[in-house]
């Protein structure tokens, strides 16, 4: 959610039960400001919570002018001091795949996990243990880019392509319709297409270039499973939650310009969703 | 449209001259001298303007008079060029004529010369001519052809006529003629406009050109769309031009709807917010106001059995927890809604469980005492009425069976017994639970739980829907609906996590030992009253001032244990001819959980990691913080402690934590079909030859035997005879 309207997305996301205490919304809100300054980003975006044994991460984003460039994942334990993280590679990602169970809470906490490599010397091949040893900034930064790959989403017409490549915030965006707001299909993936080459020329037709460039969330798998659409109050606020990473929730009010995602969870992914349709 | 072009005052003037001669030469062909005398009136005015002109004007020398002449074309011809018409050009060319044909009376010296001159003119028409383009025209000469060239798509007449204009145009009578004929002559300069304008026009006609696929021309929404953009002024226009442009065409197609006609879109919408309006009418009266009369003010303060939700979510929105401050009015509204339909003694707001099309907010209930048995009976039937019909079915297919002729072996498989569920306002049952979609939707009573149920409830892991009559297709197959299925979970989550800081409760009077009730504790409690808050600092430091205060259910199902095998009085009317079979099974073991208001500290872990995390809810301001305490176990359930007060929530999807991924039951093992032995084994049908092998064989067999009977005959026979 952007850190410029965080009140008010705050009191539409709170439907998922979890949200911020008074302090901590008033230590984000400056903070936030300060982040913003120092960085020189163009966007910030609260990310979200994930929650430890011993203590919270509180993690935010900042964006630079195109929308789908690579962001900058910052993190707190206090929502006052921030530090920032370095990019997801698939050197991390493959480290932290042998990871389970809860985050600590403490990023110098190392997971311990023991391996079998296979040791070529000279002639023999043979098997050892090795202890591998994950930090658990390490950990945070790949489930945080997992999430953002997996789940994180926007409505259909808030960014726009331009010509040259970047792509903007859509000012004249003004809300989906209510119709809209309730298919999948007006939603898309916060990120770069993927599965959009793959599209046949028929159904590429269809689309327009500057709203379309992302994947909808479709062709997500399980199709029809993994997103829970809700209205809430009343007809007044469309909610979708993800049931691959439990604890994201995206709220939109339709007609209006107001939209946002916020992760509050454990930071683990759901594998028995299959299981639990 | 249609500049005249930019008047040269040496060009016309010359042309003017030079045309002057030429066109006297062809009026004077046309003149005739009868018309000459018809218009006196006219051609005295004429002169007499003529003479006003020449006297205001200098008199130059006859040697200046193509000058004198050059100068009026001048005049003539910067003022009046864009005139020109049919009608004017006989006036001016009889004035003209008028003029040099006619003598004047009050001619000046001057003007008897100009007029003799002219007459001279007109005489020596072609030899003036060339002495007009005699050497003092000869450096213009040049100039006055090509500039006469240059208007060669002029109507020569036209020019003309702008020659002969300035005798006439400067009187003020005729000065409303100019406009006149300026009118007169844009009709006629249309037929032939200036290319530029020509473009011009072709280009607009072009843009009007309305689009193949609507109506909407692109000179229309270019239009719209700039007056769009200045009525907003929006920020650096150009960058969102395309979307603007977007958004004009769209607005074209999608205009405003009519106010009167609804919205239909919106419909569903208003109809909630109608229903919600509904909650926050006072009483039976409507939205009354505070200003009714203190009567009514007294009879309201009432204490009631709504709890105060604002106060609770208020703490826990310290905590970071918890719906927003309006949602938790809209659930304490629709709580006082139930309060005032349902005879209910205690209420809590349990917690809000998601789904994946609608969410449920859970209410937890006591009813007053003797109310709930008759509604509860109703829903008894429902429940059992299957179970009890099948006992019947069994029952009657027996002695159906019996009564046939072929006796179907009776299957030697009994169901193991259903294990009786807990009476209302005991155990698992010791609330009642109503759930609502949103507030201002009506409260819906959930049923009791099951020992199947919540035996089942643990093996599988499903999400709810929404909707309370939906199946939940599972394996092992639940024994239920969604409703059952919500009702297990809540008495899962109820039992696990419902906590209270130590003290807060205290068991009753001391009633017996313990011994009693076979090891199973104490199952009642009740609030001390001696009991002041444990400072929050040691609330979050130490997990063992925390304590349970709901029962835990055994694996059996219930919190209470039960021998499934102990007679009860149905059992034991079918079971006479079973009773043999009984003894032959195992006895149960009983069952044994941890007693009531065990202190948190004791639960098991999970991977290493403890069940419960406490946290202070704002160390900046640890003095007037909250305790929290969040279960690992069940992600979502909350509790808060400060002070004297405490309370439970729970808001999630409903399901428990497990580190490792959930693996469903898997099916039981195949059954033995029967004993296979040699009477039932298949063997092959023995083939001819072998028949008659065997056949033959015994037929050795026997005659062997009756050999040996003929020789024992004969050794008898023998004997005898001998």
């Amino acid at each position: 959610m952007d850190a410029e309207s965080l009140l008010l997305s705050l009191e539409l996301a709170s439907g998922s039960g979890q949200g911020l205490s008074p302090d901590r919304r008033a230590s984000l809100l400056t903070s936030l400001l300060l982040v913003k300054r120092d960085y020189r980003y163009d966007r910030v975006l609260f990310w979200g919570r994930i929650l430890g044994i011993v203590a919270d991460y509180y993690i935010a984003q900042g964006l630079s002018e195109d929308q789908l460039a690579p962001r900058k994942t910052l993190y707190s334990l206090n929502c006052t001091d921030w530090s920032l993280l370095p990019p997801a590679t698939e050197e991390t990602m493959a480290q932290t795949a042998m990871v389970k169970g809860r985050f600590m809470g403490d990023p110098s906490h190392e997971y311990e996990h023991t391996e079998i490599q296979k040791v070529n010397e000279g002639e023999k091949i043979f098997e050892e243990e090795v202890v591998v040893q994950v930090k658990e900034e390490t950990r945070l930064v790949s489930i945080i880019d997992q999430i953002d790959q997996a789940v994180a989403i926007i409505p259909r017409g808030a960014l726009f392509k331009t010509p040259f490549g970047p792509s903007n915030v859509n000012r004249t965006f003004e809300g989906l319709s209510l119709s809209e707001a309730k298919k999948l299909s007006s939603y898309f993936h916060f990120r770069e297409a993927i599965d959009l080459k793959n599209k046949t020329l028929l159904e590429k037709a269809d689309l327009d270039p500057s709203l379309d460039f992302m994947d909808s969330l479709e062709h997500d798998i399980p199709k029809a499973g993994s997103w829970s659409i809700q209205m809430e109050r009343g007809n007044a606020l469309v909610v979708l939650r993800s049931l691959l990473w439990p604890g994201l929730t995206f709220y939109h009010a339709p007609r209006t310009k107001n939209y946002g995602y916020i992760y509050v969870g454990t930071g683990e992914k759901n594998l028995d969703l299959p299981f639990m349709l | 449209m249609g500049d005249p072009p930019p008047p040269n005052p040496e060009a016309p003037s010359q042309q003017s001259s030079s045309r002057r001669g030429s066109q006297a030469q062809a009026q004077r062909r046309s003149w005739d001298p009868s018309q000459a005398q018809a218009f006196p009136e006219e051609v005295q005015q004429a002169l007499q303007t003529n003479l006003r002109w020449s006297q205001g004007g200098n008199l130059p020398e006859d040697e200046n008079l193509p000058l004198y002449q050059a100068e009026e074309g001048i005049m003539g011809g910067v003022e009046y060029q864009p005139s020109s018409a049919g009608f004017p050009l006989q006036f001016q060319t009889r004035t003209y004529l008028d003029e040099s044909g006619i003598p004047v009376e009050e001619q000046t010296t001057d003007l008897m010369q100009q007029l003799q001159h002219l007459q001279q003119l007109q005489q020596s028409q072609g030899g003036f001519f060339q002495q007009l383009e005699s050497p003092v025209y000869q450096d213009p000469g040049a100039n006055v052809l090509g500039q006469y060239s240059m208007y060669q798509t002029d109507d020569p007449q036209f020019m003309q006529n702008t020659e002969h204009g300035p005798y006439l145009r400067d009187d003020p009578a005729l000065r409303f003629s100019p406009s006149e004929m300026g009118f007169m002559n844009f009709g006629m300069e249309m037929p032939e406009p200036q290319p530029r304008e020509l473009a011009v026009q072709n280009a607009k006609a072009y843009l009007l050109q309305t689009s193949i696929s609507c109506d909407l021309s692109l000179y229309e929404h270019l239009v719209n769309l700039l007056t769009k953009i200045l009525n907003q002024r929006p920020e650096d226009p150009l960058s969102i031009l395309e979307s603007l442009n977007r958004t004009t065409q769209w607005e074209w197609f999608h205009p405003k709807m009519d106010t009167l006609r609804n919205d239909p879109e919106m419909q569903p919408t208003y109809e909630m917010a109608e229903k919600q309006k509904a909650l926050f009418s006072r009483g039976g009266g409507g939205g009354g106001g505070g200003g009714e009369g203190e009567q009514e003010m007294e009879e309201e303060v009432v204490e009631t059995a709504v709890p105060n939700i604002m106060e609770a979510a208020f703490y826990f929105e310290q905590a970071g927890v918890g719906l927003s401050s309006v949602e938790s009015f809209r659930i304490f509204l629709a709580l006082k809604q139930l309060v005032e339909q349902q005879p209910i003694h205690t209420c809590r707001f349990w917690g809000k469980i998601l789904g994946l099309q609608r969410s449920y907010l859970v209410a937890e209930v006591e009813f007053r005492e003797g109310e709930e048995e008759a509604e509860e009976e109703e829903v008894e039937e429902l429940m059992e009425g299957g179970e009890v019909v099948e006992a019947h079915g069994e029952e009657e297919g027996e002695e159906d069976e019996e009564k046939a002729v072929d006796v179907i072996p009776k299957p030697t498989w009994k169901p193991p017994p259903a294990i009786p569920k807990e009476d209302s306002r005991t155990g698992a049952n010791k609330y009642l639970y109503f759930v609502c979609n949103e507030p201002g939707r009506p409260w819906t009573r959930l049923p009791h739980v099951t020992p199947a149920q919540i035996v089942h409830a643990r093996k599988i892991k499903k999400f709810f829907t929404g909707h309370l009559d939906a199946p939940v297709i599972s394996y092992p197959p639940f024994p239920g609906n969604e409703a059952n299925y919500l009702r297990a979970q809540i008495a899962r989550i109820s039992a696990a996590t419902h906590i209270s800081p130590l003290g807060f409760y205290q068991f009753g009077e001391e009633e017996g030992d313990e011994e009693e009730e076979g090891g199973a504790g104490r199952d009642s409690f009740e609030e001390n009253p001696d009991f002041e808050g444990i400072p929050v600092l040691e609330m979050v430091d130490s997990l063992a001032n925390w304590v349970h205060h709901m029962q835990h259910i055994l694996p059996q199902g219930r919190c209470t244990w039960v021998n499934p095998l102990q007679k009860t009085e149905e059992e034991e009317e079918l079971g006479e001819e079973e009773e043999k079979a009984d003894e032959g099974i195992e006895e149960v073991e009983q069952e044994v959980g941890p007693p009531l208001l065990t202190p948190l500290s004791e639960d098991a872990e999970i991977m290493h990691l403890s069940p419960w995390t406490t946290r202070l809810s704002c160390t900046l301001c640890p003095q007037y913080s909250v305790a929290v305490v969040r279960s690992n176990l069940w992600p979502g359930a909350y509790t808060y402690a400060s002070g004297k007060k405490f309370e439970n929530l729970y808001i999630g999807w409903g399901h428990k934590y497990s580190p490792d991924n959930f693996n469903p039951a898997l099916p039981a093992p195949i059954q033995q079909e029967y004993p296979s032995g040699p009477e039932i084994t298949e063997m092959n049908d023995p083939t001819v030859e072998e028949e008659q092998a065997l056949k033959a064989a015994q037929e050795q067999a026997l005659a062997a035997a009756e050999e040996e009977e003929e020789d024992e005959e004969e050794d008898e026979d023998e004997d005898l005879e001998d």
